[in-house]
């Protein structure tokens, strides 16, 4: 375990209640002239969140002081478009370890878990309930438990198994990523190129 | 037991399996540039690894390249910096880079395919959605994060599992005026932009046999578009005929080897797919978006649909239930990884020769790369662009991202053959009308959204 792995995460949570939130709208294009990883939370949501003018948009659920968390609530399709990994760096960066969504794309869904931000899907009907109870009461706490596989809204009690493979699963709890695994079978890699030169 | 196209592929490039878990595929071809990439050179040089296989990368310029006076430094400041960032990098790790003024630089969709680097057979990866377009030569070949560019950098690996599959089969002889972006608009609009997420797309039946190798690669581009990890069609003699003698295929004995081989990479006939869909060729008429997500369009004599999303229709500044035909356009772009090849270019070029752009129109022709660009001066396209008063500019992603200095400004519309039509995609504000490159030529020749078949 290091500092990096999930196990429990308890929050109360934010609700971005939009479909299809593509990557162009978590981490406009423009922002993506960095070279380094760091920095883009400044910019999650930007053209949402802000006006031209740099001034915050009153109506963007990002700048209303009453919800705060590190899990965001997200609706349906969340992460379409373009494979920027920028987009998962800036929610992570943001201060969120937790995205809740009925559906994930899938290139955004791999970038999450490389950067140790759990994607987790829930049904349509239970992030229904989850984006209203949070709405209705900014303070409603969610459980995520990563080693049982769950998700509870503790104003309800409500409980829901989410999925996740078992290597990805091991990764997270202790904070290891594919780079680390891949390195450490490259042995096999090389007897696999010799086989197929 | 009878095996996808995809299966066979797949299968060839499995290393291994974790239980319970993903497989570890090997990549044969891994395309970076300058966006996606300075983060994971900084994170192999973090963990002391060299790039494993320098050889098997091919880097290029594109995404933040301006696309007039390519020949001085890059103006602005970052941009110049991540360009610069990515020639140190390739130098240093010893990675081929057509960068700004080589003969080969351009977007690296466009680079791949024509310099014969993109084969049947292979794995191919970017860290780039749209990199399903090399699908179009029977390669599984998808977009990937940053992280993953790292992974392949230091093993020419990735973890995945296996995606479902789906077959779309286009059947028939398409309409006069019906070009091969009508056509993935058309599938799109039908199953919606999250309709093919979790599989993985072929691409099969007479209409698709039929396309060349630019139009499929126009088909494969947007299967990202409807969610998809990617799209790909099966090898056939028009594929062979576009890749040979090409720079980087093989030759002489090799060649006809690699011919026989990829003879072999087809769905066999009793083969199952997770999920079939039958597209009638003769019912697509050409096709526009009118909201804020691919998924949104609608046949250019149609209207808005009454249950249109408010949110894109507010940002888009259209009516539910209207008529899009007739809508006033102010700028037209003709380019992007989805439609900048040679063919795009000679489609819009014999529409507008002999005829102007309407005075209210800014159209810009990006082509997708130097060679694209050379050969369109070569055939004289530079000249019925210029007499019909569109601005030739030169290669790069330009207006599909607005990276760099090609911003449509806010609350101008613009008819472009990308592939993205999201909030603020082509600048703050900006309203996107996805379209072929035929009906972006009619629009920049009248001034508003038209029906090109009533001036064919």
């Amino acid at each position: 375990m290091n500092n990096r792995s999930i196990h429990i995460v308890q929050s109360t949570a934010i609700p971005v209640d939009i479909e299809n939130v593509d990557t162009d709208q978590i981490i406009p294009a423009r922002f993506l002239k960095a070279t380094s990883r760091d920095g883009f939370g400044d910019n999650l949501f930007r053209d949402w969140r802000y006006n031209a003018d740099g001034s915050p948009k009153k109506e963007f659920v990002l700048n209303n002081p009453a919800y705060k968390g590190k899990i965001m609530v997200a609706g349906k399709n969340f992460g379409c478009g373009s494979s920027r990994e920028h987009a998962a760096w800036a929610i992570k960066d943001a201060g969120f370890d937790v995205v809740i969504s009925s559906f994930f794309a899938d290139i955004f869904k791999n970038n999450a878990l490389n950067n140790f931000l759990l994607p987790v899907t829930v049904s349509d009907d239970f992030l229904k309930e989850l984006l209203e109870t949070i709405k209705n009461d900014p303070s409603t706490l969610i459980t995520i438990d990563l080693p049982g596989e769950t998700i509870t809204l503790e104003a309800t009690g409500r409980k829901e198994n989410f999925d996740i493979n078992n290597y990805k699963k091991t990764c997270l709890l202790n904070g290891y990523d594919d780079i680390d695994y891949l390195l450490s079978i490259r042995n096999e890699i090389e007897a696999f190129e010799h086989q197929h030169a | 037991m009878a095996k996808t196209l995809f299966e066979k592929i797949w299968h060839r490039h499995v290393v291994k399996t974790i239980e319970g878990g993903p497989s570890v595929l090997y990549i044969d071809k891994h395309f970076i540039h300058e966006v996606t990439s300075p983060q994971a050179f900084k994170g192999l040089e973090k963990r002391g690894q060299e790039v494993f296989r320098p050889r098997q990368i091919v880097a290029t310029a594109d995404h933040n390249v301006p696309t007039l006076d390519q020949h001085l430094p890059i103006k602005d400041e970052l941009s110049r910096m991540q360009v610069q960032q990515l020639i140190a990098n390739c130098a240093k790790h010893g990675v081929e880079l057509y960068g700004l003024g080589h003969p080969y630089q351009g977007i690296v969709h466009v680079i791949g395919p024509e310099l014969g680097i993109t084969q049947p057979g292979m794995t191919i990866v970017c860290g780039d959605s749209h990199t399903s377009t090399h699908g179009a030569f029977g390669a599984i070949a998808f977009g990937i994060g940053t992280s993953e560019v790292e992974m392949v950098m230091a093993t020419q690996c990735l973890l995945q599992s296996r995606p479902k599959l789906m077959r779309i089969n286009v059947e028939g002889v398409l309409n006069k005026g019906v070009v091969s972006k009508d056509i993935i608009l058309y599938i799109i609009a039908k199953i919606s932009a999250s309709g093919a997420t979790g599989y993985f797309v072929e691409f099969a039946g007479s209409a698709i046999r039929s396309l060349s190798m630019e139009a499929r690669m126009t088909i494969c581009n947007m299967s990202i578009e409807m969610g998809a990890r990617g799209g790909m069609i099966a090898p056939d003699q028009t594929t062979f005929d576009y890749l040979k003698d090409r720079q980087f295929a093989p030759q002489g004995a090799e060649w006809d080897k690699q011919v026989t081989q990829w003879s072999a990479l087809y769905t066999d006939k009793d083969a199952v797919f997770d999920k079939e869909i039958h597209i009638d060729a003769a019912a697509i008429e050409p096709m526009i978006t009118y909201g804020t997500n691919p998924g949104m369009g609608i046949s250019v004599s149609g209207r808005i649909p009454t249950g249109a999303d408010p949110k894109s229709l507010d940002y888009m500044g259209l009516q539910a239930g209207a008529a899009i035909k007739g809508k006033k356009v102010d700028y037209v772009f003709i380019g992007s990884c989805t439609n900048s090849r040679i063919e795009d270019l000679r489609l819009v070029a014999e529409f507008v020769k002999g005829r102007r752009k309407s005075t209210n129109i800014e159209a810009w022709i990006v082509p997708g790369s130097k060679q694209v660009e050379k050969q369109a001066i070569e055939e004289g396209l530079d000249k019925i662009f210029e007499a019909a008063g569109f601005q030739l500019r030169q290669p790069g992603c330009s207006a599909c991202l607005a990276m760099n200095d090609d911003k449509i400004p806010a609350g101008k519309y613009c008819i472009s053959t990308s592939n993205r039509n999201f909030e603020g995609r082509q600048g703050p504000n900006a309203r996107t009308l996805l379209a072929s490159p035929l009906t972006a030529a009619v629009a920049a020749i009248t001034g508003e959204v038209a029906d090109v078949r009533e001036y064919l």
